[in-house]
């Protein structure tokens, strides 16, 4: 394999009329990696995809993909990449089959390779009772698998996905995930655009946030949220008379504490798991009944509000309650390596 | 979905398989083969050239033809030639609709995404849509012979009577291609297309004699494409009734006219076509 990166963006910009949709945005993604474009609706992040997949040509600056310039030799790029758009793009009135078929020899490949794969990437996303039946008839979740399916028949080593998963219920949406990580295990580079924050910090190596069409942050998952600020000890009471004893006690531990009496919740500034530790060893002692006791690290939907001043337009699967405590607890050990 | 062991065949990027980008013609005949299915799957798309010319064919021999005095041919002689003319003019809305619908549903881009080129996608919608109009001319010529319709010339003029239906629906392709690379919707193309067909296709002398017509709207009939096409094919097929001898320029030399409107509207739309799909495409 050669050594260029899989995919750089240099300082891309593109106009419409008066208006820039994205302002000088660069960043490199190494070979076998995962790069998610996180942002909300509107940020440029499909208009980013779209110039570095030559469907949308640059005002200015340019891109390499797979080592081909995206102005200069776009052909070279559109036989080295697949891409999933947004909306599902397969043919509705053709069968699976016909997708496939339709897609790879377009893609250029022999009709006899086309008929050798075909089967076996039915097989793999779950397509192949339906491999006859057209595509009007399946669900959204379906449509999606195919879509995938399609854009990985010439095998590229380089793979786009616009919210691959926008629309999908959750148990697609892990699914798709797990296939996902299963290209990236084989050796594909994946850049995925998502409104999910959950998506990118389950799936993305590197993280490039994107706002008004400019690059508000970059960096791994972890390295974000610790820009977001420090951790936290959340307690919940069991009792409300309990409130003001307990949050002097936090005062004890902590130089920074704010209390939420409708939650019953008492927050505390913590720089890490000693913290929690010890106002765990005072409550245990001072005999206040506790429902809840942890430590909190900030979110990326945290990082998104600390750096855009706005919420992710669409939270949804980012706090899952579940889940999120075991990642958490990893993340705990890789902030000080990731801090410098 | 669980065990995701991928077929080697389609595993990382050291064992990629051959690639050789298909030449125009190869990916334009592939995007033919996929729209050939579409109007498989989806019969009532032919409705347009099948059912609904079957339909004016019947209501124009059967309910206006008595009241329309047609001077030395059978008014259902002159009526044939004038519905096929019309059904190729219609092509231009067929591609139109097409286009939109791939451009809006985003497969249009996935092409794009392909190393192909992008003229394929233009040439393949044009031939399936000169296919979709022959069909409709095909299922005519049937109810035509049914009806008493009948080429009374040699295989060579009738031959290149179809030929002249052919390069016309051509021209009107680049027309067809030039607004659906404009409009957003199928809608927004279905009633732009609809409001600017019936007219053309109309004032012409494709269902009526122009002679009776008041004068202005008589010119503009005999100065019309459609008009002069529709001549042709009478002339080349034997049902032409006599030319009244104050008939316009383009009706006395009606072969030879068609062909010139077919290459000045094709030197006109083309440039315009390819130049609105290119800026749709730019973005």
């Amino acid at each position: 394999m050669s050594t260029h990166p899989a995919i750089e963006a240099i300082d891309l910009v593109k106009r419409f009329g008066d208006n820039t949709a994205v302002d000088h945005v660069s960043f490199v993604v190494p070979q076998g990696t995962v790069l998610g474009l996180l942002g909300p609706n509107g940020a440029g992040k499909t208009t980013t995809v779209r110039m570095l997949t030559t469907l949308s040509v640059p005002t200015s600056g340019t891109g390499r993909v797979a080592g081909h310039d995206i102005v200069k030799d776009p052909d070279g790029v559109r036989r080295s990449m697949g891409l999933t758009g947004q909306a599902a793009t397969v043919d509705e009135l053709l069968t699976a089959r016909e997708n496939l078929r339709l897609i790879g020899r377009l893609s250029g490949l022999s009709r006899r390779y086309v008929s050798q794969v075909t089967d076996g990437l039915l097989d793999r996303f779950a397509l192949s009772d339906a491999a006859n039946r057209i595509v009007k008839t399946y669900s959204g979740g379906m449509r999606r698998r195919l879509d995938l399916a399609v854009s990985l028949i010439a095998a590229p080593p380089v793979l786009f996905l616009d919210e691959p998963t926008t629309g999908l219920d959750p148990r697609s949406r892990s699914e798709l995930w797990e296939v996902l990580r299963g290209l990236v295990r084989e050796g594909t580079t994946l850049l995925l655009t998502t409104q999910y924050l959950e998506e990118a910090d389950q799936l993305a190596d590197e993280i490039v946030v994107i706002d008004k069409g400019t690059v508000i942050a970059a960096g791994t998952p972890t390295q974000l949220k610790d820009q977001a600020g420090r951790a936290s000890v959340v307690v919940t009471l069991t009792d409300a008379t309990d409130l003001v004893r307990a949050a002097d006690l936090v005062r004890s531990c902590s130089p920074e504490v704010h209390v939420e009496p409708a939650a019953r919740r008492i927050t505390a500034q913590a720089s890490g798991l000693e913290d929690m530790t010890r106002i765990g060893e005072v409550f245990a002692a001072s005999g206040i009944q506790v429902d809840d006791l942890g430590l909190k690290r900030p979110s990326l939907d945290d990082v998104f509000l600390h750096l855009t001043g706005h919420r992710a337009e669409d939270t949804h699967g980012a706090d899952q309650p579940g889940g999120k405590d075991a990642g958490e607890t990893r993340g705990e050990d890789e902030v000080t390596e990731a801090v410098r | 979905m669980t065990t995701l062991s991928l077929p080697t065949a389609v595993a990382g990027a050291e064992e990629r398989p051959e690639i050789r980008p298909p030449s125009l013609v190869r990916a334009s005949g592939t995007i033919v083969w996929r729209n050939l299915i579409h109007i498989k799957r989806m019969p009532e798309m032919l409705m347009d050239v099948t059912v609904q010319s079957v339909m004016f064919v019947l209501l124009f021999a059967y309910v206006f033809g008595g009241s329309i005095a047609v001077s030395g041919s059978s008014y259902r002689e002159f009526l044939l030639p004038g519905i096929m003319v019309q059904t190729m003019v219609f092509s231009s809305a067929i591609v139109a609709m097409g286009l939109t619908n791939d451009l809006q549903k985003g497969i249009v881009d996935r092409l794009k995404s392909l190393p192909i080129s992008r003229a394929s996608v233009l040439v393949g919608r044009s031939i399936s849509s000169l296919i979709h109009s022959s069909i409709g001319v095909a299922v005519m010529g049937v109810t035509g012979l049914l009806v008493g319709w009948r080429i009374r010339t040699g295989l060579a003029e009738a031959t290149l009577g179809f030929l002249l239906l052919l390069l016309f629906g051509f021209a009107m392709i680049w027309l067809g291609i030039w607004v659906g690379s404009m409009m957003r919707t199928v809608e927004a193309v279905q009633g732009l297309m609809f409001t600017v067909m019936f007219p053309l296709t109309f004032v012409a002398n494709t269902f009526a004699p122009t002679e009776n017509m008041p004068n202005v709207l008589r010119v503009v009939a005999e100065w019309n494409p459609v008009s002069a096409l529709a001549q042709a094919c009478r002339e080349l097929w034997g049902n032409a009734p006599a030319m009244p001898a104050d008939a316009a320029w383009p009706l006395q030399h009606a072969v030879l006219m068609s062909v010139a409107w077919a290459l000045v509207l094709t030197a006109v739309f083309a440039p315009l076509a390819l130049s609105a799909f290119r800026r749709r495409s730019r973005d």
